[in-house]
Parts: C-alpha cells; sequence; structure tokens
C-alpha cells in the first residue's frame, strides 16, 4: 500500500466502510435480480456523488475536490472489493476528457453536473470487440456525428457520452440520433452497441494530439484500480477458506502445495499493487504517464487473470456455484481485461514506447 | 509528500554536501572513475591497486563508507539524509563506496545489536576501515534448507571452545580473514543447542578448499574445523542464543541480495535494444521476430513492476519504521526475473550468447554467461525459494494449523 496523506487515508476509509456496510456483494445480486437497464442502484450512486467521489479528479472551481488520480484510485479500489455497480468508473473517465481537452465554457457547463451526479458520462471509442484506437471509423460532419461504438461502458445510464471520432474527442448528449443495442456480457453491467446518426456533436479542441492517448491512459489506471480492488478481495476470501475448510482431517492451509501457490499469489498481488499504485501516482505527477499506465494495466490483466482462476480452484466446488460471490468476480475480471488493451495490446504498447 | 524543509536544516545539509564534495575532489583518485569496486563482492583476491588502497583508506578514515554507523565504532555517526547526500555525490563523482563485503552487508548490523562492548570495539572499527573481509559459516553438507540441522560442534573447554566439524559454501572462504559462525553448543536442542562465534581464517586446524561451480569461478569453499581453538571472548550474545543472532543476520543478507539498487544498476540495458543489435529490424523500426518481441515486453513489464515493488517495499517501511510486510517477497521475486532475464539475454543472442572463452565474443558477452550459470545459485541461497515460500506463506499469511 502507498504511503497515504491524510485526507487519502480518511477517503480510503469512508469509501472501505460505506462498501461493506452499504454496498457487500449482495447489493450487486439485488441489481441483478431487478433487470434495470442501466444496472446500477441509482439511489446508491446518489449516495456516492453526495459523499464527494464523482468529483474526485474535478477541480474545485468546477464542484470537485482536486483530489486527484490516487484518492480517486482509493475508492474505486474499495468498490472494486464489493463488485460495486455504479457509473463512476466511467464518469470519471469521461470528466478527464473533458478536463484535459473541454474548453472553459465546456468545463463550466459538465464538469459540475459530473461532479454532483446529476449527469452520468461515458467514454466510447472502440467499434468492435478488441479495444483498438487506431481503427475508428466515425466521424463528424458539419457538427453531426455518424459511427457506431462497441460494447460501451454504462451506455445505459449515460446522459453524455464522450465520442472519438477520427479527428477528435466529441461530446454527444443522449437524445436525438443516439440508440442503443443492448449488449448483456457475462458480468450482468451495462453495455450497449450505441449508434450514432447525425447526432449533435461538440468538439473538445483542448488537449492536442494526444488527448485520446492521455484519455485512454487514465481509462486504463482507474479501471486498474478497480481490478486491484477485485483481486485483493479474492485473494483474501480464498485465504480465509483455506484456513476454514477440512479435508483429511487438516485445514487446507497447511498444505504445502496450497502454501505455495498462496506465496506466489501473494507475491504477484504485490506487484499489482505497485503497479497499479504508480499509474495512479503518475498521472497526478504528469511524468511517464503513458509507460506507467501500460505497465499498470498490464499488470492488473495479468495478475487478476491468474488469481480470479485460482480463486475458483481453491475453493473447489463451491467456487463453481452461483451461490458462492467468487464466480462474478472472474467474469467481471474477463470484461475489465479487455477495456482499454488486452495483455496483448498493452505488450505491444509497451514495446512501442520502448522503441522496439 | 510536500514537507517543507526548516531554512537552517537545509542549509546545514548543503554545506555538508560542499564538505563532500571537496572530500572527493580532494580524495577520489581520477584513475577509479566509474569503476566497480573490486573488493566489494566475494569473488576477488585481495590485492590492491596503490589507488584503490588510497581511496578505500581516504573513506575508511571518515567512516563514509559505512556513513549511518556509530561514529565510536568507526563509522560516520550521519543521519539517514547526510548518508544520502554522500551516496549522491558519490554517484555523481563517478566514485565508488569501497567499504563493502560481508562485514558491512550482513556481519556488522547484527554485532552492532547483539555484541558485547568489546566485541563491537575489537570488530566494527576495522570493518569500516575495510581493513578485514569477513565469511559466512553457516551451511553444511547436511544442513542447507534446514539450516539447524547443523553439526559443526564447539565443545566447552574452560576458557575457550573446540571447535570441529565442516562449514560448505563458505562464500569468499579463501580470502577471508575472519568468519561469523552458527556451531552447536548442544547436542539435545536442535535450534536451542545453537551459538554464534567468531573464527579467525588463520587459526590452527582451519583449513579452506574452493568449489569449482559450472560457471567455471569459484567463490565459494568447503571450510574444515579440526580442533579449532576459540577464545570464549569471541561467543556473541549468550551460548544457544545462536539460532536468533543467525536468522536476524539472514534478514540483512536476505534485503541485500533482492537488491533494488544493485539490481537495478546491473539490468539497467533495455532487452529490446539489446535485441535490435542483435536481430533484424522492420520497417517501422520494431523487432522483425515478432515472438521474441512480445517476450521481451511481458518480461519488462514484470521486471518494472518489481522495481516498482521494492521501491513501495522501501518507502513504506521508512514511514512505517519497520519492516514491510512486502518485503519477504522481494528476494523470490527478484532472483527469480534475473534468472529469466539471463535465459531471454541468451535466447536475443543465439549462440552468440552462449560463449565460454575466446576473442570472438565481448567481454560483456562472456560475463553474462558466467553471469546466467552463477545466477542460479540466487535462488538457492539466502533462504532458497522453497523457503521463502514458507516464511511467506505462514508467517506472513499465518497459513497454519488453526484447529
Amino acid at each position: 500500500m502507498a504511503v497515504l496523506n491524510e485526507e487519502q487515508e480518511m477517503l480510503r476509509d469512508m469509501a472501505r466502510d460505506w462498501a461493506t456496510n452499504e454496498s457487500p456483494v449482495t447489493e450487486f445480486r439485488k441489481m441483478r435480480a431487478s433487470g434495470e437497464p442501466q444496472a446500477y442502484d441509482k439511489a446508491a450512486y446518489a449516495t456516492m456523488a453526495e459523499m464527494g467521489w464523482a468529483g474526485v479528479i474535478i477541480p474545485e472551481d468546477h464542484g470537485g475536490s482536486d483530489f486527484g488520480f490516487m484518492s480517486a484510485g482509493l475508492v474505486v479500489e474499495e468498490l472494486g472489493k464489493t463488485l460495486t455497480a455504479s457509473p463512476l468508473v466511467a464518469t470519471t473517465i469521461a470528466a478527464s476528457a473533458i478536463i484535459l481537452g473541454g474548453s472553459d465554457e465546456q468545463k463550466a457547463r459538465w464538469l459540475p453536473k459530473l461532479a454532483s451526479g446529476e449527469t452520468v458520462a461515458t467514454l466510447a471509442v472502440d467499434e468492435g470487440a478488441h479495444h483498438d484506437p487506431s481503427a475508428i471509423e466515425a466521424s463528424v460532419s458539419g457538427g453531426k456525428l455518424t459511427g457506431k461504438k462497441a460494447f460501451v461502458h454504462e451506455a445505459h445510464g449515460a446522459d453524455l457520452f464522450v465520442v472519438a471520432a477520427k479527428d477528435g474527442l466529441y461530446l454527444v448528449e443522449k437524445g436525438d440520433g443516439v440508440s442503443l443495442t443492448t449488449r448483456k456480457l457475462t458480468d450482468q453491467r451495462s453495455h450497449a452497441d450505441v449508434s450514432f446518426d447525425g447526432a449533435a456533436a461538440d468538439k473538445l479542441e483542448g488537449g492536442g494530439d494526444s488527448l485520446l492517448d492521455d484519455v485512454l491512459d487514465r481509462a486504463r489506471v482507474l479501471t486498474a484500480a478497480e481490478m486491484l480492488g477485485m483481486a485483493q478481495q479474492v485473494f483474501d476470501v480464498t485465504l480465509d477458506y483455506l484456513k476454514q475448510r477440512v479435508q483429511f482431517n487438516q485445514v487446507l492451509a497447511t498444505f504445502q502445495a496450497l502454501q505455495h501457490r498462496m506465496a506466489d499469489l501473494f507475491a504477484d498481488l504485490a506487484q499489482m499493487r505497485s503497479a497499479v499504485e504508480a499509474g495512479l501516482q503518475a498521472v497526478d505527477g504528469g511524468f511517464g504517464v503513458a509507460r506507467a499506465a501500460t505497465i499498470a494495466k498490464a499488470e492488473a490483466n495479468r495478475v487478476l487473470h491468474v488469481i480470479s482462476n485460482q480463486g475458483i480452484q481453491l475453493h473447489g466446488g463451491i467456487g463453481m456455484t452461483d451461490e458462492y460471490d467468487v464466480g462474478f468476480y472472474l467474469k467481471r475480471a474477463r470484461v475489465l481485461e479487455a477495456a482499454w488493451g488486452s495483455s496483448s495490446y498493452l505488450k505491444d504498447r509497451f514495446a512501442q514506447l520502448g522503441g522496439y | 509528500m510536500a514537507t517543507q524543509l526548516e531554512p537552517d536544516v537545509h542549509a546545514d545539509e548543503e554545506a555538508f554536501r560542499t564538505q563532500v564534495q571537496q572530500f572527493l575532489a580532494e580524495n577520489f583518485p581520477a584513475e577509479l572513475k566509474n569503476k566497480g569496486n573490486a573488493l566489494s563482492g566475494v569473488e576477488g583476491p585481495t590485492n590492491e591497486t596503490p589507488a584503490q588502497k588510497a581511496w578505500r583508506e581516504a573513506v575508511g578514515e571518515r567512516g563514509w563508507g559505512t556513513p549511518t554507523w556509530p561514529k565510536e565504532y568507526g563509522g560516520g555517526g550521519l543521519t539517514k539524509a547526510e548518508a544520502r547526500i554522500v551516496e549522491q555525490e558519490f554517484a555523481k563523482a563517478g566514485a565508488y563506496n569501497p567499504i563493502g563485503g560481508m562485514g558491512v552487508m550482513m556481519f556488522g548490523p547484527t554485532l552492532l545489536e547483539y555484541g558485547s562492548e568489546a566485541q563491537k570495539s575489537e570488530h566494527i572499527p576495522p570493518i569500516c576501515r575495510g581493513e578485514i573481509r569477513w565469511c559466512q559459516g553457516y551451511s553444511e553438507p547436511n544442513a542447507g534448507s534446514d539450516l539447524a540441522n547443523l553439526q559443526t560442534f564447539a565443545e566447552d573447554k574452560g576458557d575457550h571452545y573446540l571447535v570441529n566439524g565442516q562449514k560448505t559454501w563458505t562464500s569468499g572462504g579463501q580470502w577471508a580473514d575472519k568468519c561469523f559462525a552458527i556451531v552447536r553448543t548442544d547436542k539435545s536442542d536442535k535450534h536451542k543447542g545453537i551459538s554464534f562465534m567468531l573464527i579467525d581464517m588463520d587459526a590452527p586446524g582451519v583449513e579452506v578448499r574452493p568449489i569449482t561451480m559450472i560457471s567455471g569461478t569459484s567463490p565459494f569453499c568447503e571450510t574444515f574445523f579440526t580442533d579449532v581453538k576459540v577464545p570464549k571472548e569471541n561467543l556473541v550474545g549468550e551460548e544457544g542464543q545462536g539460532w536468533t543472532i543467525g536468522k536476524r543476520l539472514l534478514q540483512h543478507e536476505r534485503t541485500n541480495i533482492s537488491g533494488g539498487g544493485s539490481l537495478a544498476r546491473m539490468m539497467g540495458q533495455s532487452l529490446g535494444d539489446i535485441a535490435k543489435k542483435y536481430g533484424a529490424t522492420d520497417a517501422d523500426g520494431q523487432l522483425a521476430d515478432k515472438v521474441l518481441r512480445d517476450k521481451i515486453a511481458d518480461f519488462e513489464i514484470r521486471w518494472n513492476s518489481f522495481l516498482l515493488t521494492a521501491r513501495r517495499a522501501m518507502e513504506e517501511s521508512k514511514a512505517q519504521g519497520g519492516v514491510s510486510e512486502i518485503s519477504s517477497v522481494l528476494k523470490k521475486l527478484g532472483t527469480k526475473l534475473s534468472q529469466e532475464r539471463s535465459e531471454l539475454l541468451i535466447e536475443i543472442r543465439g549462440l552468440q550468447g552462449l560463449g565460454w572463452e575466446g576473442e570472438e565474443f565481448t567481454d560483456g558477452e562472456l560475463e553474462a554467461v558466467r553471469g546466467w550459470l552463477f545466477g542460479k545459485a540466487t535462488t538457492i541461497y539466502g533462504g532458497s525459494t522453497e523457503i521463502q515460500n514458507n516464511i511467506i506463506s505462514k508467517r506472513v499469511l499465518g497459513m497454519l494449523d488453526h484447529q
């Protein structure tokens, strides 16, 4: 765990208490049973926004607290532990696009609403099943955006889309020219193919040529923070289980084959945490962001993949049941592994950044 | 971390920095610039050039090779901030720390904690001056991972012990002046029968035989003790306290093997850059061998997250004033990744990367081969990876029988 300042510790403790007491996995089950298309509890998101979590990266003069990405990551990590379904990550990523690329007017119009939770926003980049920002066909002509975006996170709840077109990022409001086709994925969260047919689009003119990359790097570190919470939780729950389950008249925790596997996972988890925290800190420091974010998401992918699989294996048969929570983490893990760059995408990017 | 330095503290530090710079200008021989410390490792004999000797003596006199050790025993008596300044200024000037070896890394810190006043006064100053080389008498033929099974026996003869037995994997034993050893003083109790004592390597009855390793080098020895007289004042701590003291010393050893600092230097060059020299690139300037490129990127990402973990462990222990709970994973990760890197380097270079000797190979290529082979020892010594896994699972994760 990175060394935190007092504000960060308070924020983390508050998020931990709330997630544990108000948003345990039973809340995720309720959401799943409700069948609501937006796939999150609107009252719960309003509470989260009231606690200031939607405005952690937003400047104070636009209604946020400007605590930065490390702080946002702490909240997201705690929510990841209990699989809290909310548009917090999506909205924070969209907010970062407006902060980096928006005009004063765009910032004044949208950021306070994002910080207060009144507006939910999301980033729409990819047009196929794989993350590929180099293959964007969506285009804008005369202020109207046309194109199709695939598997957009939190699309059902979104009032505002930050859409990647060929020549840059645009703000598009829900409404005329925007239609959704639900894509139900294994994680039971909100995903949709979004079709833009001449929808009114307002360009983010600032941020320079690297705006999309810069926003994607922020998406990567925040997503990695959610994955860190999930990996930590699966590890902790599995360790508890091994200490309780008895076979051959011994608790499983006394078997060396399992001890050494857990030691390996513990080391992996330590690496994941270091990489993710360094990614968040790099965004706040503004130095070496591309490389740090790539390492953060690549390590998050690698380690959560292993831990989510081992979580099932080490629980044995009970881990295969819907009644037990560990399977939810496996299903969400794979969706997030694909988001904003699979392991192969990220390794390619890391090599490119390294000049080979 | 926006701690504002008090102006006067800051001024003091800058004055100290100037002092270090002056010292370097007056004492550091230009011919040693950017050279490593030939005597810090365990692999080289102790023949110094006059310049090396002068540099060692200059640093030793100030105690700056062991900057935070107490001044009364010959250390620098510096604060951590001052020690950092010494380190920074030495690095800027391309100067190495000439004071090193097991005395500095392992034995000194342990003796400062457990030694008597007389022992500290006798043994610490020569370590600070780099005059005495220490070796470690721990492992035995039947006490490797099961170290407490050691059988070398020290019989109480009134004013001295009579030591008989065999130690092995004694790093640098052929060049060492003294040995810190754990030996058995009581055969009835496995752990409480162990004592920690100091043995002169030139005492009658001590015989050292270097062991040739798969790397072709002989950094380790077998050490035989036959009726070796060890004065009672060479017992550190109480009789039977050796296991406790010996384990404490191993913590220092692990911290040093996992590295952070030295490993980072050693593995500085990007494997991608090396691969571009040895293999073809495509029109985009990328490695043409895409499978190899993927392997390199995969490794370098994990290597980076290890370095970040080492840094995090350091920051955490600084902030908490104790050892970070992840320090136990650093040895396991660092040694495994170093081995992986050596293997990858061979794959990148092909058969040119497997040279044993000859002018057709560069020094770098030959060193890498020896390093690859010697590196196999790193997951065995200092507590093997399997032992680290036991420590992590039992002590850190609490995977014990709770029933």
